[in-house]
């Protein structure tokens, strides 16, 4: 091995998504929603859909489908200490890799990676497969999420309900 | 050991003494030998609800479910008539089908490729030789259920001899058409579902889909994200007009927005909540003032949960099913519901409530999991100490048609279901 950081070897915006993505990565884990919030645009959208193909969010039944305003009331939900499921949530260890570049146009990139995600509660531990998709606008105000869709390998089955977010 | 101990060892305690007016026992939750029972006495014996019609609307169409344990498919065939077949192969057993859904025009085993037509029957095997003489192809249809119906609702029963539909579902059949009104006059059809699974047995679902007194505790976190409409027709507890009625056969029916109970009665003195002003705005371009009240009014769903005993409630605008895996485990789905060729805003709008709500990352089911899981590992505490269903003895009266009426807050949905329960099983 070399000295090289091998993220440097990469091209940059690739490099600069992995990065946003990882600290992404590490707020959910952390549960630090309000940090999470600040990664956001204004006009991006979080999605957990339950059809594995679809792209037609709006029309489909999801696990979730946020825009800013239902985004604020989940994490408004997962912080103020009312619901039971979040003051005992889950704890979760995550890590994000097999990165792929889609787009690179202009100060937008979207890539799609891997996410492995493990959840515990009461001496339970609970699996969770995922791929991502990433859209993150790198403007002057520094990168913000244009839209994160996850899409769970086993969506169309039954899940558990654990308090965290994907 | 006094002999008199060794009697009250070697003997498990009656139904009565399990299950009495305004208690129950504890191992109603946790013993392995009642679930193996109840999947017996209960969901193999009695009508239980499959699906909807509107998910096997054309010829071919089929679902996949289970009945307890027993693997069924749903599906309609080329006559129009819904069949509900085990899903089980008569040569050595394997499953046919294993996708949730589907259209299909038979059901061929992947193991030695028996074929069978879409209602049941064995239509062809490979080598036919070494079956000369010894099998009758007619002899070995899949299994086929009892079936029947109900506003759109499909029953099924393993039992041949299983009272008449109509009769079980008794009381319960007026409110059913009650429900369906949400259509706004369009036959109402799935949307897609949310499933998840929790650590509970299935009778504490039961019991929590004509549970009002939860309702401002565990979802204090969902009634603080909705708008001050929404949260004011949800406020029930101390409304006089909110009241359960016991249905008779373990039905019963929690009313929790009264004014809702028939959508298609409009005084025109409800303001239409300012959360849904687009949708009202849309539909208004090209419909009647009238229709367009019905379809936003309708847009939460009926006023009320309506409990079929043992597996299905329609609740408010969605089916809310249960599965029960194991004595600890139990599968939810909610069911999705909208307007089949009805405005694709106002279903969208539907989708979007449902997402609110429900489903493991809602903002509701997530904390009635979290209760019912607390509930299971609770009552590991000890057999000695009761379940209580006792609220509302207190002010419960008969009606005029004979149901036993109460508040929406009290538990005399519980006390039906497990009188029913009881019922069922006590016979042999
Ligand atoms: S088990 Fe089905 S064909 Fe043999
Ligand atoms: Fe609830």
């Amino acid at each position: 091995m070399t000295e090289h950081n091998t993220l440097a070897a990469l091209n940059a915006p690739l490099a600069k998504a992995i990065e946003f993505i990882w600290h992404e990565a590490a707020l959910l884990d952390n549960k630090d929603y309000a940090a999470w919030a600040q990664l956001w645009s204004e006009d991006g959208v979080y999605v957990i859909p339950i059809d594995p193909d679809t792209r037609d969010f709006a029309s489909s039944l999801n696990y979730v489908y946020d825009d800013a305003r239902m985004r604020a009331l989940r994490i408004e939900r997962l912080s103020a200490g009312h619901s039971p499921s979040a003051v005992d949530a889950a704890r979760t260890l995550r890590t994000v890799s097999r990165f792929n570049l889609l787009e690179s146009s202009g100060d937008v990139v979207e890539v799609t990676s891997a996410q492995l995600l493990f959840a515990y509660k009461r001496g339970v531990h609970t699996p969770m497969a995922a791929e991502l998709t990433h859209r993150i606008r790198f403007g002057q105000g520094g990168p913000r999420l244009e839209q994160k869709v996850v899409r769970l390998i086993n969506s169309t089955d039954s899940l558990s309900a654990l308090g965290f977010l994907l | 050991m006094s002999s008199h101990e060794l009697g009250l060892i070697a003997k498990s305690p009656s139904l009565d003494q399990l299950v009495q007016d305004d208690r129950v026992d504890v191992s109603l939750y946790h013993d392995p030998q009642l679930y193996e029972q109840e999947l017996e006495k209960i969901f193999y014996r009695t009508w239980v609800w499959v699906g909807h019609e509107s998910e096997v609307r054309n010829p071919g169409d089929f679902r996949t479910t289970t009945i307890g344990r027993r693997p069924v498919i749903v599906v309609r065939d080329k006559k129009g008539a819904i069949n509900v077949l085990e899903n089980r192969c008569r040569h050595r057993g394997a499953t046919v089908c294993e996708k949730h859904k589907g259209n299909a025009t038979g059901f061929t085993c992947p193991y030695h490729s028996w074929s069978y037509a879409l209602d049941g029957k064995l239509r062809a095997l490979p080598y036919p030789d070494g079956y000369e003489d010894i099998l009758d192809k007619s002899e070995l249809p899949l299994n086929s259920l009892r079936v029947d119906s109900y506003a759109g609702m499909i029953f099924a029963s393993f039992n041949d001899e299983v009272e008449p539909l109509t009769d079980f579902l008794g009381g319960a059949k007026h409110w059913m058409d009650l429900f369906m009104k949400q259509g706004a006059g369009y036959p109402i059809k799935t949307q897609g579902e949310h499933k998840f699974t929790f650590n509970g047995n299935w009778k504490i679902q039961l019991e929590n889909t004509t549970d009002g007194y939860h309702f401002p505790i565990v979802h204090k976190s969902f009634m603080s994200s909705v708008d001050e409409e929404t949260s004011e027709m949800l406020s029930f507890m101390t409304d006089p007009q909110a009241v359960t009625h016991a249905l008779g056969n373990g039905h019963s029916v929690m009313v929790m927005v009264p004014e809702h109970v028939d959508l298609e009665f409009d005084d025109g003195s409800e303001q239409l909540q300012e959360r849904f002003a687009h949708v009202t705005e849309e539909l208004s371009k090209t419909m009647e003032p009238a229709q367009v009240r019905r379809i936003v009014r309708s847009l939460h769903g009926a006023g009320f949960n309506l409990n079929l005993f043992p597996n299905v409630a329609m609740s408010m605008s969605f089916f809310r099913v249960l599965n029960p895996l194991s004595v600890k485990q139990t599968e939810i789905r909610h069911v999705a519901l909208g307007m089949d060729g009805g405005p694709e805003i106002a279903n969208r709008e539907r989708l979007r409530i449902h997402e609110h709500f429900q489903g493991p990352f809602g903002f509701g089911s997530p904390d009635d999991a979290e209760a019912w899981e607390r509930v299971q590992r609770g009552a590991e505490a000890g057999p000695q100490v009761p379940i209580l269903v006792n609220r509302g003895l207190n002010r419960e009266v008969l009606a005029d048609n004979g149901d036993k009426v109460s508040h929406a807050t009290d538990e005399t949905g519980m006390r039906e279901a497990y009188a029913m329960w009881k019922r069922m099983m006590s016979n042999d």
